[in-house]
């Protein structure tokens, strides 16, 4: 995954693109299913990981030549678990009802295999140049595969876009009430998420292997 | 999918044809029986013309434009499937389609918005059948996947029940549609009077679409068990475990409405032959088929009398759909003049 010569730039364009790690290596599938009923708690649930995320790859890039190896994923979850303890803390007291909205899913983020995985593979082994730029690019694809999913998800289950603003939500999109009857209930529901998932992912995949078809010719 | 796939890779060196239509052939003896799928898939449509007919009497307009919106869905919905996989669009003429498009509006409430029944198709076909590889893959019946999303999908629209046409009149004056509860909520609910066994029969009751007339169910299902397109046993199954179930809770405890109320009602009948004798999701083993048969049939008495919702008929399908590998697994039969066969 971490090449030796691949720039910093390649580096952060695999974590939102080539590697996607909700579309394409599936990881942190438990807030992606639980989370993306609205946009807004899927924007607000990404920014948390992306915040961990990058602190935790900061913080172990930087502690790298100290650590060793065989506490280092002690060290990870330490590191971590501050992080998160901070996110939640920071989204219980700025923006409560969406805190209350993610509910166990923030204090989760510390199992998030996205973030270890990155850790373990990038930071323990790279600068700090090159880890900022993974975690950014990680956090970014994260961010916007569940903003796929929670802007579908929405629109169709609650016929409204929601953009998270501090204490209160602003609305970016709101359907007439006459779309109440109409409403994809289902969306909003757990099934929702697993058939958006997977018909997303699908369309990601034809995509990619289009494109690896179109290349080889 | 249009050049030779590398699936068939360990197939090339035994000689098999190449390409997505090689298939394995089981030992002798062959016999060609001339059916096709077409043939079968046919014979189904023809099987199902009482009920649209019974529809069309009942419903009018409604039974007209909710088949032609399922099936057109279906069709394009299949068109789109082969198109992506790069197949040819040969499975579009087998008929397959045609019959799960049917099927699903069968079973949808007269009265639902044409639009909602379009999506119910899309997915019958997309999410139920092409994704699992085309026809004989899929694991559950399409038509009551599509049915089962959009019930999860619009549980409001998919509770109107209109009554039909030939009862909708206020006094003297005949109105566009009445809705009232289906003789299965009537059971539910104590103060709704219960319609009497000849209008259940005939179909003078709410209900969806094709199911209301047990009359026409039988007609056209009997035709098919006739014309060996249907098999009898999962059909049987089904309704005596009903019958039996219906009769001894009611004889337990007389609230509950008695075995021919039960039979004749919600889609009983037109899930024993035209549902639960789908190809595909039941098992292929005789004595699986009569095991199908019987857990769907005592699924749906359990959802009727126990469970939240009035009909059960589609849950029973799906869950059993589910047991079906398990069920095949069990019944393997002894060829003739064999060892028993080791499960698996």
């Amino acid at each position: 995954m971490a090449e030796e010569n691949g720039s910093n730039f390649r580096q952060f364009r695999d974590g939102v693109i080539g590697n996607n790690p909700v579309l394409v290596q599936l990881l942190g599938m438990c807030p992606t299913l639980a989370v993306t009923n609205t946009l807004e708690n899927a924007l607000v649930m990404g920014a948390a990981v992306t915040f961990v995320l990058v602190m935790s790859n900061l913080v172990t890039s930087l502690l790298r030549h100290q650590i060793k190896p065989h506490v280092r994923i002690l060290v990870f979850t330490l590191t971590i678990a501050t992080f998160v303890t901070i996110a939640d803390l920071v989204l219980k007291a700025n923006m409560y009802e969406v805190s209350k909205k993610l509910g166990p899913f923030v204090p989760l983020i510390i199992v998030n295999c996205i973030i270890i995985c990155r850790a373990e593979v990038v930071a323990i082994k790279n600068g700090l140049a090159r880890s900022l730029a993974d975690a950014f690019g990680m956090g970014l694809g994260f961010t916007t595969a569940l903003s796929i999913l929670g802007a579908i998800r929405e629109i169709l289950g609650s016929g409204s876009l929601t953009l998270p603003g501090g204490a209160t939500s602003l609305k970016l999109v709101q359907l007439p009430a006459a779309f109440e009857p109409h409403a994809w209930i289902i969306m909003v529901l757990p099934p929702g998420a697993f058939l958006t998932l997977g018909v997303v992912i699908g369309i990601v995949n034809q995509l990619r292997y289009r494109k690896v078809k179109g290349g080889a010719a | 999918m249009s050049e030779a796939p590398t699936v068939t890779q360990e197939n090339a060196n035994a000689e098999q044809p190449q390409g997505p239509r090689s298939f394995l052939v089981s030992s002798a003896p062959h016999l060609a029986s001339g059916t096709s799928t077409r043939c079968i898939m046919f014979q189904v449509v023809l099987g199902l013309v009482p009920l649209w007919l019974a529809a069309l009497y009942f419903y009018r307009l409604d039974a007209l434009i909710l088949p032609l919106v399922t099936v057109a869905a279906c069709l394009i919905a299949e068109a789109v499937a082969n198109a992506m996989r790069g197949r040819d669009q040969r499975s579009l003429t087998d008929g397959s389609a045609i019959v799960t498009g049917l099927i699903l509006a069968f079973s949808l409430p007269p009265d639902l918005n044409p639009y909602m029944a379009f999506i119910g198709g899309v997915v019958s076909i997309a999410l139920a059948k092409a994704i699992f590889g085309g026809l004989g893959q899929n694991l559950f019946n399409p038509a009551m996947v599509g049915r089962a999303f959009l019930m999860i999908c619009f549980p409001a629209a998919m509770g109107i029940w209109t009554e039909p046409v030939t009862l909708a009149r206020i006094g003297d004056t005949a109105v566009d549609g009445v809705t009232m509860a289906t003789p299965l909520g009537a059971a539910m609910d104590p103060s709704v009077l219960i319609p009497s066994l000849w209008d259940l029969f005939c179909g003078r009751v709410g209900g969806s679409l094709g199911e209301t007339s047990a009359l026409a169910v039988l007609i056209g299902g009997l035709f098919l068990v006739f014309r060996r397109v249907a098999d009898w046993r999962p059909v049987l199954g089904m309704l005596a475990t009903a019958f039996v179930y219906a009769a001894i809770a009611h004889r337990i405890n007389p609230e509950f409405e008695g075995p021919m109320f039960h039979l004749f009602a919600g889609s009983m009948m037109f899930g024993a032959f035209f549902i639960a004798t789908d190809y595909v999701g039941a098992p292929i083993t005789p004595v699986g088929r009569i095991l199908f048969g019987i857990g769907v049939g005592g699924l749906v008495m359990t959802i009727r009398l126990f469970g939240a919702y009035p009909e059960g008929v589609m849950f029973a399908i799906l869950i059993m759909n589910a047991l079906t590998p398990l069920i095949e697994r069990w019944t393997v039969p002894t060829p003739f003049g064999g060892h028993v066969a080791a499960a698996g």
